[in-house]
Formats: C-alpha cells, structure tokens, sequence
C-alpha cells in the first residue's frame, strides 16, 4: 500500500475526544432532569397520573313530623366524556351518539360550549343515564374508553308539586356561590335553591367523598390508591302532617292560592300549600333554560310561594285587628254601634258596605259587625281610632314585618302609617285613606303566613309563635302583647259567630268542633299596584279565611287565600277540610285506629330498586 | 486456520457491548409493553437481534473491497428502492409518512438500507480522493452523491431519517480535509438559508420546533411529547423507579415508549444510573469503532467504520437528546435498544461491514 493509504491518526483522534465529549454533555442534560430537577418532575408526574373524582354524598332525606318520607334521594348515573385524547373523542363520537341516542351535533355543541374548562374534567354530556346506557356504556368499555360513568344521587319530590314551595328545590350552585362558601362548594355541586332545601342546605347536603385514582394516558382509570367515603346528609323532620297536606293540596286543587295550617301554640306549620306549583323534579336533573323561562314567565307564577310572598290586601280578616285595636285601645266604647245602610259618607266621598244594593246591616255593634263583616261599622271605628292608632295595633299583631319562619324570601307585608307615606311618598296622609285601611283595604298587605300568625296570636290572648317547619327548631320566638281577657273572649265569640251564627262563613260549620275564623274579600294588589293602592281600584276579588279551633286556645289554625275567589265564603271550606281532617285524625287517634290512610309515595319503592342498582358495580 | 484467524480477530468486545446495549432494550421494551396489547413484543425484538447476528456474520465475511466494487450497482438499487417506496400502492403510509415497503409479509423501510448504501458510495469516493485537501468538486460530487437518495427521502416525507444521512459526507469530508473555508461558507449559507427553510417545513415539523423551543406553552397539544418525556425523565431520579414501576412508562404517558422513545422509559425506571451505563455502553461502542477505523488496512476500510460511527453517533446523540430538550422532536430510533426489524437489523449489517474492515487488516 502506498503513501496514499495513510491515515488521518490526528483526525480520528480528534473524533474520539468529540464523542466523549458529546457524551458528557449528555449525562449533563440527564443529571440536571434527573438529579437536580427531580422533585419537580416527580410532581408532575404524580399530577399526570393521579385523578381525583368527588364522591357525591347523597342528600339528607326530610320527613313529615311522623317520620314519613317527603324528600329522598334516588342513585342516578350521569354519563361523562373525557375529552382528554381528541383524536380518539373525534373517532368516538359517532358511536357514543348513536349509543346513547343523541344527536351528534348536540354532543359537539356541548364539546364546543366547553372549550374554556381544562381538558382534563370530563364533561357530563348526559345527567340521567337510562339502564340501557349504562349497559352501553358497560360493554363498550375496552373500545369507547371516552365515556365513564358517574354515580350521582338526584332528588325525588313528591309527585304534583305535593308541598312543593315549602320544600323548594335544588338546582347547580352557582358561581358567587361557589366563590362565598370558603372552599365548600365547588363548581358543579348541587345545592338548595329555594324553601326548605336552601334553608338547611347545611344540614341537607352533607360532604362529599373523594376518590383519588390512577389515571393512564388517555385518562382511563387504572387503580384506585385512595378512597374517602361521602358522609350522607344528615335528615330533616318537618312540622308538617302528612295527612293534612294531603288534604291541603286537594282542597286547593284547581285553585289560585295558598293554604297554610299550623298550631298557633308551637308555632308548628302542619301544612303549607301554594297553587299553582311547578314539579320541582324538572329541577333535580338539570333544568332547561326553555323550562326556566316558561316557569318565570307564567302569568300566574308558580314559582311564588303564596303562603309567605303573596302580598295581598287583607280585606275583611283585618277586622279582626281593628276589633281587637278598639277594645285595647279603649279609644271607643265597648258598645258603641252605627246604623249601617249599605254605605257611609266620609270627607264627601261614599264609602260601600259589602252588602250595598242589597239592603244594610241596620244597627250594629262590635259583635255583629265581625260576624256579618259589616264595613260601615269599621269604617266608622277607623275615623274614631286615626292611623297611627291602628298602624302601632296592626304592627303589634305581627303585620308589616316577617313572621321569622324559616324559609327563605318571606315577605313583608306593610302597615300603612302617616310616617310611612310621608318617607315613602313624600305626601301627607289623607283622612280618607284610613277609612280604606280601617277594612284591610288601601295600602294594607298581608301574606297568608302574616294573618295566621295575627288570629292565632289574638286567640291566645297576645301570644304569638314564630311560625317555623323544621320539627327540632330550636326555641321558636315567642312574642307577648298580652290582650285583655276582655278583647281575647269578645274577640274570639264573634269569631265563633262567623261561622256558627249565620256569618259569613256559616257554610262552613262543623258539628262539635268549635270552628271559629273570620272571612275576607280583597283586592288583589301586586307588587307595582301599590302605588295605585289609595284609588279604590277593583280587581277580581280575592278570598280570604282565617279559621281556627277550638275557640279559645287553639291547636289548629288554617289561613286559606283563594285569588279571584270572590268572597271569604268560597275560602273557607278549605279550612273547614284540613280542621276536620284534624279533628278525624285526633278522634282515631284516641281509638287507637287511623282513618287516613298512609299513602306511601313510590318513593319507598323506588329507592329499594336503586338501592338494588346501586349495589351493582359502578366502574 | 484461515477461519481460526479470523474468529480471534472477530471484535469480540465490541459485539459483548452491542449486546449489552440489545439486553437493556429488549428489558425496556418488555417493561414497556408487558401490560399492554403489544405484550409479547420483547421476544419479536430478541429474534431480530438473533437476525442480525446472523447479517451481521455473513457480511463480516465478504471482503469489503468486493462490496466497494459493486458501489455503483448498489447506489442505483438504492435509488430504485426509493422512488419504488414513493408509488402509492407500492409503498405504504405509515405516520403519514410513505417510507414502508412490504416484503414477504414484513414492513421494511429501504431508507435504512440507503444509509449503508451511501456509506459505502461514499467510502469509496473518499478513498479515491488522491489530494489532501477536497476541492469545491470533490464536495459538489459529494453533494450530489448524497443529495440525490436524501431528496428522495425527503419526498416521503421523512425529514428526520434525511438528516440522519448527512453525517456520513460531514465525517467523511472532514477525515478527507476539508478545507476550513469551506466549513465557514457551508455554516454561513446554512444559516442565510434558515428563515427559507422555516417556510418549507410543514405545519407539523414548524410545531414540533415551537413545542421544542417552548414545551410549556402548550402541554396538551404538541409540546405534549416532549414534556411527558422530559417528566418521565426528571422523575426518574437516580436510582428510577424500578423496571415495570414507572407510571409514566406504564400508564403510557411517554408516546411509543417501546420504540423512539425507549430511553425515556428506561430513564424513569432505572434512573440516572442506567442512564450512565447506557451512555457509557454507546460511547464505548463508538470509541471502539474510531479504533478500529485507526486500526483498518485502507482508506477506503476507515471510511466505512467511520461512516457506520458516523450514523450510529447521530442516531444516539438525536434520539437521546430529544428526551432531555436538546434537540425537537423528530422520528429516529435508538440504535439496538428500539423495537423494530429495519432499524436492527441495517444496524447490525453496519456492524458486519465493521467486523469485515477488522479482520482484513490481517490479510493481505
């Protein structure tokens, strides 16, 4: 071999040195990952892997005062999509659309609608998982690994609104929620929204679990490491009867209105009704924005709880404070009686007795006012007492103020005063308007609860109970405005007279009960009638009664509102029914035998069979 | 005693390496997929490995300079493989790339082949070079030599394999003498034509850059791979977390961690220290064959060890630069530790070509 075959010693002794050295700067890169930044890297590689899916806790249960079953809750799957690996989700979805029957368009909307929340959270494409997409989804585990289930527990009410605003309903937090509760709610929880469920949301809701699981690459679940148990929410026991809400609703049925019976001595709802009611079902899913709309729209408003946030003139039932305001006041003489034509003219205007056109009540006094609701009589004992005298009685009565029960969004009523026009507005108070208050017209408004509250408080000699629905309430308020035996007995007589002497309720007897009540007929006045409330402006009457038993003493107290319900008289059968119920229940009571029988719900029903479900395994 | 001869001058140490380097990837790969539905994978990779022993014999006993004579007829197969690779129906996609020829029911990529193809064009050329120093035509024709098959490749599309290539002329110019000017033209017209370049990549290829030079900004879309590789590396810590105990290996967050990106895997499981064998392992390898390319009996010898060096080096420095945020990411193999039969098995034909330099030094 020539000279020419030498080789480049120094060049490849050169290439030797670069490959060390390209090593070298190798193991560099390697020792700054793996030695240096190793706790960083081991994070995030415990962050990649680990999941933590919430455990939902089942919501407390709430009983009637007997221990029935009112609200409860029902296992329910919701279908999840991880979105995590989106060429698999785009090559899944067709077959997870047919699958679960939904339209492929509507999963993509959901998808797109989603774009801002962190790819990692699965996205619940379907609340309520039927048993055939359960199975779909369970044997399509190994090839649909984008669709996971979650076990969700719904509330189940009671069919037909069945004390549907007492009991409210639940509906997803919502962001300012979620930002006011510490760290307590997250996004997504569901909570109460209104009635009882947000008043003890608390109590109700309980804690969620957690599962912590090991996730693979496309966020399949590989092992579970950790597990904490939900705890369940904790059970309310509700004042209310089972019993008398049933009748409650089907006295109501078809009608505009609310009903609410308690036992003016506890200050115990027995039962609370308010129609028209929405189902509050539609809310433990998820509600559409359709539905919500349709709800907030309806003329005739279900979603108001009549019993405490109808505002409506009292009409005639504020006879029963203006009785009581004349013989605490002793402004006027206890005998003191007008000749009633059918009318009365006061500051030149003419104001109509409820029987104008048919004649008058002729001489009347105190309790012959109260029986026949003659307007003339109190028309004539507001001019002699002034508003003020009659705003300070009404006011210790318990209107224009809440009755503090415990549900949230209680009206207030008011109480007209010269003070309260003066700051409201900005005029002075016109003598004739005291004559319209002096019948519970005008500016006065009332809710249901508010009157109840008044009558049974009167019946009881100036002892009023805070009206309240949860069973272990502790220490309800009680208020005195101690009435003379006198005012207490002449108030209550004529109250009995009402309905046992040919009143105005004498429809409504009921043999051997001492059923007393007083009727009312009004104006409805809503929010923005206010302003117009000083014209005596006639809108289709409403109807009221507040009815009671025994005389003196009461144990049970049930105050009907039936809008456009004409005259007092078509309220008060309503009130007759739940106080006969009550008395029925109380004789059988003593015979040791039932005459209502317990309806179970299917509630009872179907939570064995989901019970059952729920057994089965969830992954 | 012919064959005794040559059997004592096998380089022995250099195959107990190679199959050092073999044993810790068919470890990994079982590791990797034992869990899965590649389960099994690591046998297919041993009979590879048994395979290319076998190449790897029967080329170390054909005289290298009857394959340096047949060059000419080699490149034009190369070629031919190429453009036949191209014709839809004929050469099939595979990552979207069309680099895959069906022969007798396995997948192979001629690419792999056209690598040892050009290290022997080109050794040969090189050796023919009679001046100390390489002219501007030397380095045309050097450029053509290799342009032609890299342009081809490039039409698959494969950037990657493409740029794996180049090494073989830079090495083999630069034993050949290069002049230092020539090295400063080619760097100055490499970077003027870098903005140009950045137009002609792809989408995809313009992304990975992006995800490379910024993994952060994007975790879940392209900068994907290179973060759950690096944090499957950084978790990893000294002593790893054990063969088969890797989460990221074994919940499949490394991508294809059987193939491309095995050593990842193995970074995680067994740690800086495996990590060190490894890369002692390859830098041993390497070393051994500068030896034996200072050792050969011609030039033409030398140029064909170092063209193999050249390859495997580019390989290894790429392939485990990547995991650690060295170099973007780009589809090539880990010599002898990644699953797959073309790669294994032209790795192991370059061996061959290694050993056949080896033993002729001997002879006359």
């Amino acid at each position: 071999m020539g000279n020419d075959q030498k080789l480049p010693q120094g060049r490849l002794a050169m290439a030797s040195y670069f490959i060390f050295g390209v090593t070298l700067l190798l193991l560099i890169g390697f020792w700054k990952l793996q030695i240096i930044q190793s706790e960083h890297y081991t994070q995030l590689a415990e962050r990649n892997r680990i999941r933590t899916l919430p455990v939902i806790a089942p919501r407390g249960k709430m009983l009637d005062r007997e221990g029935r079953v009112l609200v409860d809750t029902y296992p329910s799957f919701s279908v999840l999509l991880l979105r995590e690996d989106q060429k698999l989700l785009e090559q899944s979805l067709p077959l997870v659309a047919e699958g679960l029957g939904m339209p492929i368009e509507e999963i993509q909307q959901q998808i797109e609608a989603s774009q801002n929340i962190p790819k990692f959270q699965p996205l619940e494409i379907k609340p309520e998982a039927s048993p055939a997409d359960v199975a779909f989804i369970e044997s399509h585990r190994a090839d649909l690994p984008v669709l996971e289930l979650l076990l969700v527990h719904r509330r189940r009410y009671p069919a037909d609104g069945f004390l549907a605003h007492a009991v409210g309903y639940v509906g997803e937090v919502s962001e300012k929620q979620v930002d006011g509760s510490n760290g307590k709610l997250r996004p997504g929880d569901f909570v109460g929204k209104s009635g009882l469920e947000r008043q003890y949301n608390e109590i109700l809701m309980g804690t969620d679990g957690m599962r912590r699981v090991v996730v693979n690459s496309v966020g399949k679940e590989v092992e579970q490491p950790e597990y904490t148990e939900a705890t369940a929410g904790k059970p309310i026991k509700l004042t209310i009867d089972y019993d008398l809400q049933v009748v409650a609703e089907a006295a109501l049925a078809g009608k505009k209105g609310a009903v609410v019976a308690l036992d003016p001595r506890t200050g115990e709802v027995l039962a609370m009704s308010s129609h028209p009611a929405p189902d509050p079902n539609i809310f433990a899913v998820r509600v559409s924005r359709e539905e919500w709309q349709r709800l907030n729209d309806d003329p005739d408003r279900p979603l108001l709880n009549r019993a405490i946030q109808a505002q409506l003139a009292p009409g005639s039932v504020f006879k029963v404070a203006m009785a009581t305001a004349m013989l605490e006041s002793k402004a006027i003489p206890e005998n003191f009686s007008v000749y009633c034509p059918g009318y009365a003219d006061f500051y030149g205007r003419m104001f109509k007795c409820h029987v104008y056109g048919k004649g008058g009540h002729g001489q009347v006094e105190l309790h012959k006012a109260v029986v026949q609701s003659c307007d003339v009589f109190f028309y004539n004992v507001g001019k002699r007492l002034g508003i003020d005298r009659i705003a300070y009685y009404a006011s210790q009565l318990g209107l224009g103020r809440r009755t503090g029960i415990d549900l949230p969004g209680e009206e207030t009523g008011l109480v007209p005063s010269e003070e309260w026009k003066r700051r409201v507005f900005k005029q002075p108070w016109y003598a004739g308007e005291t004559i319209s208050v002096a019948v519970g017209q005008g500016a006065t408004i009332a809710t249901p609860l508010q009157l109840a509250r008044m009558v049974g408080g009167v019946a009881l000699g100036g002892v009023f109970r805070q009206p309240h629905l949860l069973l272990e309430y502790k220490a309800p308020r009680e208020e005195r405005f101690p009435l003379g035996e006198n005012t207490t007995e002449k108030v209550t007589q004529a109250m009995f007279g009402v309905v046992n002497e040919g009143g105005t309720a004498a429809g409504s007897r009921l043999e051997g009960i001492e059923f007393c009540g007083k009727t009312g007929t009004a104006q409805l006045i809503s929010g923005e009638g206010l302003k117009k409330a000083g014209r005596q402006r006639r809108f289709t009457d409403n109807a009221w009664f507040v009815g009671y038993a025994p005389r003196r003493n009461p144990e049970i107290l049930v105050a009907v509102l039936v809008e456009h319900g004409e005259h007092g008289s078509s309220a008060a059968p309503v009130a007759r029914d739940i106080i006969k119920a009550y008395y029925d229940k109380k004789g059988a009571r003593q015979k040791q035998q039932f005459t209502v029988e317990y309806k179970r719900y299917e509630v009872g029903e179907q939570a064995a069979l989901a019970q059952n479900k729920s057994n089965a395994p969830a992954r | 005693m012919r064959d005794s001869v040559r059997y004592r001058d096998f380089d022995w140490t250099m195959l107990l390496v190679v199959l050092a380097i073999c044993s810790l990837g068919i470890t990994e790969i079982y590791s990797a997929t034992h869990k899965s539905a590649l389960a099994g994978m690591h046998w297919r990779q041993l009979w590879w490995v048994l395979m290319g022993m076998g190449c790897m014999l029967v080329i170390s006993r054909i005289d290298y300079h009857k394959i340096l004579d047949q060059s000419p007829l080699l490149y034009l197969l190369g070629l031919g493989l190429l453009v036949l690779v191209l014709i839809p129906g004929v050469g099939h996609m595979r990552f979207g790339s069309r680099s895959w020829l069906p022969v007798g029911g396995v997948n192979f990529q001629p690419s792999e082949l056209v690598k040892l193809i050009i290290i022997i064009v080109l050794a040969r050329f090189f050796s023919e070079v009679r001046t100390e120093r390489l002219t501007l035509v030397d380095l045309a024709k050097v450029g053509m030599l290799t342009g032609l098959p890299v342009g081809l490749i490039l039409l698959q599309p494969d950037l990657g394999t493409a740029m794996m290539t180049v090494p073989i002329a830079a090495v083999g110019a630069y034993l050949a003498g290069i002049q230092w000017k020539h090295v400063v033209a080619f760097v100055l017209i490499g970077a003027l034509l870098l903005p140009v370049s950045w137009y002609l990549l792809k989408p995809y290829q313009q992304e990975r850059i992006h995800a490379f030079l910024r993994p952060e900004a994007n975790p879940r879309g392209s900068g994907y791979q290179t973060l759950q590789a690096k944090i499957a590396v950084g978790s990893g810590g000294f002593w790893g977390k054990g063969i088969g105990k890797g989460s990221q290996n074994q919940l499949g967050f490394v991508p294809v961690r059987w193939s491309d990106f095995i050593i990842a895997a193995l970074a995680e499981e067994m740690g800086f220290a495996g990590v060190l064998v490894t890369l002692l392992l390859y830098m041993f390898l390497l070393l051994r064959l500068v030896q034996n390319a200072q050792r050969a009996k011609d030039r033409a010898g030398m140029y064909i060890v170092m063209g193999v060096a050249a390859v495997l080096g580019v390989h290894v420095f790429v392939n485990v630069g990547m995991m650690i945020g060295y170099v973007p990411v780009t589809g090539i193999p880990l010599p002898l530790m990644s699953y797959g039969g073309s790669s294994t098995l032209s790795v192991f034909l370059a061996l061959g070509l290694v050993m056949n330099v080896r033993m002729k030094r001997f002879v006359n």
